[in-house]
């Protein structure tokens, strides 16, 4: 019933076919998009590194800048304003170093690509993964849709979700179990990322063009404007750095190797008795 | 399995994890500064602009706001008072002596006076400015179609692009293409929200948003919309003018399609 070598302490463990090639590929593909996606997204920011609400940027109100400024001592400081409220974040946004230097710049040189100050290369590089981006995570929806990844993995079935504080209890308590299939939060998880905030990042991307806004009108009505559409932008690209980093925790903590294999060659070791309940 | 409480394998992993993205930004900064993979790139722009084409027709219009929605404070970008002398002198005399020269590949080329422009029929939009750096304004924008203009001198059919040039000079050179300069296709040149404003919010067009007269491209970016404009000529190609890409940010790596 188990194939790997078993010793008392270890619970027995069989090979499961997890990740279809297509899922892996596109994982793959995305990780490498998201990254540049990210690194060139902050680079464009900081060519105008404040945030505003509506169709114009209110200069005088953003909800959110990040600075440089001298303080009352005569140092020179970075500072991170959110909605009213101001933050010293030297070293890393309004002030940090880049090589030998001091600079002002929003976000650090070590998180921009490229990692100097050049915004017509940080969009060349933007657009071009964005590319890329969309027509992965086409391929990816119709693949899913296809081949029942969707439906079959990331829809949460009923018991599933009435037995959710069960697994959110779990996950508190970082105990995992190894099955073939997502669990709850999991699915939930991914879903919330596939279907609003990927979409939404996409979209408000494409707000900010003054040539799709022609075409696509309704995109302003639905965002809120163009200042707006950008805020959300920037919003959603933070929901996927949090996802990025609490989905690499995950993968850390509920068996790393485990976890990698499956994503790369697509068995995963599960229990070889699964648990009663999900 | 790893094991994070050990602090020598996460200082070892911390430290792995920085070398390796350190790695990968200067790998990305030797990739932007290759030749080749910088035509790589580029193929993102030929994707938008060929998308974006397909989406919008010739006469798909920007959005156009309410009296309400104007910003009172619209940023003056880039120049914003030309030093050269043949233009501070135009300037001090309220650009009576001001010429428009239409040229190039056209049937009958002429210059307009500033009344020549006025006493043609106007549009007046209000209209979002969109910078590449990311911010908007908005502002109201009269000034007579670009259209109207080309169709008095008459293209002749080689002709492929518009070219502006301009009085400022951006940045300091010594081959002279620091000037400022913009091309759009007949595509733009045609569309009824291109024209050449001679007025901003109801007031005579001022230095700082570029007098006498600047190009509105309502569909484009605002390094599009050059101010302090010169010359107009119709060219069928503008590889041989400044660093050849089509413009002055053009020719310092930005797009020439800039839709987004």
């Amino acid at each position: 019933m188990s194939d790997g070598s078993i010793t008392a302490q270890r619970r027995p463990r069989r090979l499961v076919y997890r990740h279809a090639l297509v899922t892996r590929i596109t994982h793959w593909v995305n990780v490498l998009c998201i990254v540049v996606l990210l690194l060139s997204g902050m680079q464009i920011f900081n060519a105008h590194p404040a945030l505003y609400i509506g169709s114009a940027s209110d200069f005088d109100n953003p909800v959110l800048s990040i600075t440089a400024a001298t303080n009352a001592e005569g140092e020179r400081v970075g500072l991170t304003r959110i909605l009213g409220a101001t933050f010293t974040t030297t070293g890393v946004l309004g002030l940090s170093t880049a090589g030998s230097s001091v600079e002002a710049r929003a976000f650090p040189s070590w998180l921009t690509v490229p990692t100097y100050r050049d915004l017509a290369t940080g969009r060349r590089w933007h657009f071009f993964f964005a590319w890329i981006f969309v027509i992965n995570g086409l391929v990816y929806l119709v693949a899913s849709l296809i081949n029942r990844h969707i439906t079959r993995d990331l829809i949460p079935t009923g018991r599933q979700l009435r037995g959710i504080g069960r697994s959110i209890l779990d996950h508190a308590r970082f105990r995992f179990h190894h099955e073939r299939d997502y669990n709850v939060l999991q699915k939930l998880t991914y879903l919330a990322i596939i279907f609003l905030v990927l979409p939404g990042v996409i979209l408000t991307g494409m707000t900010m063009s003054p040539a799709l806004d022609a075409a696509f009108p309704w995109l302003l009505d639905l965002f809120g404007g163009r200042q707006t559409a950008r805020t959300i932008h920037f919003v959603c690209a933070t929901a996927i750095v949090l996802f990025i980093l609490v989905h690499l925790l995950m993968v850390l903590v509920s068996g790393a190797w485990n976890n990698t294999r499956s994503i790369v060659t697509g068995r995963y070791a599960v229990d070889a008795k699964e648990p009663s309940d999900d | 399995m790893i094991d994070f409480k050990r602090p020598s394998r996460r200082a070892f992993l911390f430290g792995a994890a920085s070398s390796l993205g350190a790695l990968a930004l200067a790998g990305c900064d030797g990739l932007s500064q290759s030749d080749r993979f910088r035509k790589v790139l580029y193929t993102g722009e030929d994707m938008n602009r060929l998308v974006q084409r397909a989406l919008l027709s010739p006469a798909t219009m920007a959005r156009e706001f309410a009296e309400a929605d104007i910003s009172a404070n619209f940023k003056a970008n880039g120049s914003t008072n030309p030093e050269d002398p043949a233009y501070r002198a135009l300037a001090e005399n309220g650009f009576a002596d001001w010429r428009l020269k239409v040229g190039g590949l056209v049937e009958t080329p002429r210059d307009y006076a500033l009344a020549d422009l006025r006493a043609m029929p106007s549009r007046t939009q209000i209209t979002r400015h969109d910078c590449v750096e990311g911010w908007s304004c908005i502002g109201k924008w009269t000034g007579v179609q670009l259209a109207a203009v080309i169709q008095q001198v008459g293209l002749k059919p080689s002709a492929r692009y518009i070219v502006l040039t301009c009085a400022d000079e951006l940045e300091k050179t010594l081959d002279g293409t620091g000037r400022y300069y913009e091309s759009i296709d007949l595509e733009d040149a045609f569309h009824p929200q291109t024209i050449l404003a001679y007025d901003m919010n109801g007031e005579t067009l001022s230095i700082p948003h570029g007098a006498p007269l600047r190009l509105r491209v309502e569909r484009q970016l605002g390094y599009k919309m050059p101010k302090y404009v010169m010359r107009i000529d119709a060219v069928e190609s503008f590889a041989d003018l400044g660093r050849g890409r089509g413009g002055f940010w053009e020719d310092r790596g930005y797009d020439w399609y800039a839709g987004i």
